[in-house]
């Protein structure tokens, strides 16, 4: 289909539009009260009112996100290559890797205010966000590491390849769809790691987004509340959308998921 | 049957494989190799020809007898070349770097190796398609990559799987005659797997005919026209007479 980048942009545009323009139709139309659901132009207006402590805000919020993130990256994809040299070491820390995993973090949260200390909360916010983001680039590129032409590898060792030559011109590249697509999961993982984080710590210690919300959400300024969710759900597609690019980026020559198919 | 009056490259004594899951692809394998002799395996599709030739690049070990490399104090080559059965290429990197691979692990800069990847990539006629990735290119164009691969280090041993079978007609006609060029000029000693009895005898001085369950060698045919050979050889009875007999001899082992 010739139009199918128009579909993909207006066709999920038009429907916002047109659900906007419901809700604010309806919310006047029965003239249903603030603080039980503000109108869309209210939204609006409270962003523009309080847009300075809200950018401040998003700045927090986006600050440990990202850094969370580059260190989950680091991190995991580290780990992931010491695994792929040892698979005694593997063996040894996957499963602790998993527990951290599977450890609901809201649990943990707690811990890790106290012992990192309340006047350290940006610190505690990192730690949470980065146990979140961590696992699915370890696993993902864990798996991508194992998945290396077999035949590649024997020919790599016909040649006589070193350890090094064959992780970083074998392993790494074939696992780097593996890793882009963990990566994909992880950058959403670590802002609702982040936004989690502060919802614990709350007290006001920290000035994140979530933090806003819950302060206008205990004034009933919902408005507010909504403005500040606006915000949240912008940077989470923003992070999508800018790993859904570095992974098209990146992969669009050769590999089969970023391959334009001819028609 | 001639009897080989050159060296001994490499010695396989009673070389059995079975696998891990159980299968017995090889038992009893007994044969020399020559050296600068060009030798290819026939056999029906599971008979073991991949399995010996990756016992014999040492990619894996046999599970029961010995093969010794008599001329290097027993141990296998450094400088192997091999050709996958199927094309073997990574992806991610352009054709260039493909071919280069095995020059850039050997530690020989980008700038030297440049006339020789340029090189190899012409022999096999591929000389504009050097920046194409791999996804870019038709299945037997990626075959010929992997075969400018093998060659771009000329080695001295050539193990090749099946190299030309994506191949349409001429184009294997041109690059077996390519490659019967190259091994009479640098005296390469080749091992060559093939589906086609005709390939097999037109290239090869000694022809292994392989038989199924288990895989092992059934004969040892010996094809004694001179070389150069070409067209006229291709067309002549002598040729069709090999043929024929390699063809029975494939014919019994299916039978037996
Ligand atoms: N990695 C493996 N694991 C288990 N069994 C294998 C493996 N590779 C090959 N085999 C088995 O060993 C036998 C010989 O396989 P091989 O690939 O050597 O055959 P081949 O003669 O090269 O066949 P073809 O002409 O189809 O390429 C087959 O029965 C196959 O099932
Ligand atoms: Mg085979």
């Amino acid at each position: 289909m010739e139009d199918s980048r128009a579909y993909r942009i207006f066709l999920p545009l038009a429907v916002g539009i047109a659900f906007l323009l419901l809700w604010e139709g309806l919310v006047r139309h029965y003239a249903v009260p603030e603080f039980v659901l503000p109108a869309p132009s209210r939204i609006a207006q409270s962003l523009v009112d309080n847009f300075g402590s809200l950018m401040g805000s998003l700045m927090v919020t986006l600050k440990v996100t990202i850094l969370a993130f580059l260190l989950a990256v680091v991190g995991g994809v580290g780990l992931a290559i010491v695994f792929s040299q040892s698979r005694a070491i593997e063996g040894a820390l996957f499963p602790y890797a998993v527990i951290l995993q599977v450890t609901p973090v809201v649990s943990i949260a707690p811990l890790i205010l106290i012992w990192v200390g309340f006047d350290r909360v940006e610190l505690a916010l990192l730690i949470i966000a980065w146990i979140v983001a961590f696992f699915p680039i370890l696993s993902n590129t864990t798996l991508g590491l194992r998945s290396a032409d077999h035949n590649l590898r024997d020919l790599f060792r016909l040649y006589g390849a070193s350890r090094w030559q064959v992780l970083s011109e074998l392993l790494l590249p074939s696992a780097l769809p593996y890793m882009l697509g963990g990566m994909k999961i992880s950058g959403g993982l670590a802002l609702i790691g982040a936004v989690v984080a502060e919802f614990v710590a709350g007290s006001g210690a920290s000035t994140g987004l979530a933090w806003r919300i819950i302060e206008a959400g205990n004034r009933l300024d919902i408005p507010k509340m909504f403005a500040a969710l606006l915000l949240l759900s912008a940077l989470g597609i923003t992070i999508f959308f800018a790993l859904s690019w570095l992974e098209h980026t990146l992969l669009k020559r050769w590999h089969e998921s970023a391959l334009r198919r001819e028609a | 049957m001639t009897p080989d009056s050159r060296q001994s490259l490499v010695s396989l004594s009673g070389v059995a494989k079975t696998y891990g899951s159980g299968t017995l692809a090889l038992e009893g394998v007994s044969t020399e190799i020559a050296r600068g002799s060009f030798v290819s395996l026939v056999g029906p599709s599971g008979c073991g020809k991949s399995t010996l030739l990756r016992i014999i690049a040492g990619l894996i070990e046999p599970s029961a007898g010995k093969i010794s490399w008599p001329l290097n104090g027993g141990a296998r080559p450094a400088d192997i070349g091999f050709v996958f059965q199927d094309a073997t290429l990574m992806p991610w990197a352009r054709v260039f770097e493909n071919v280069y691979l095995p020059l850039k692990l050997k530690g020989v800069s980008r700038k030297d190796a440049e006339a020789r990847v340029g090189e190899a990539l012409q022999r096999v006629g591929l000389s504009d398609f050097a920046a194409a990735y791999p996804r870019e290119l038709s299945g037997g164009m990626k075959m010929r990559v992997s075969i400018a691969r093998a060659l771009v280090t000329e080695p001295p041993v050539l193990l090749m799987d099946e190299p030309f079978a994506a191949l349409d007609e001429f184009t294997r006609e041109k690059l077996d005659d390519d490659l019967l060029e190259l091994w009479r000029g640098q005296n390469w000693t080749v091992i060559f797997v093939t589906h086609s009895v005709y390939e097999s005898v037109y290239l090869s001085e000694r022809v292994l005919v392989m038989g199924a369950r288990p895989g092992r060698v059934l004969q040892d045919i010996h094809i004694d026209a001179p070389f150069p050979r070409g067209r006229a050889f291709r067309e002549s009875t002598g040729y069709v007479a090999r043929c024929a007999e390699v063809s029975a001899a494939l014919r019994e082992g299916a039978e037996a």
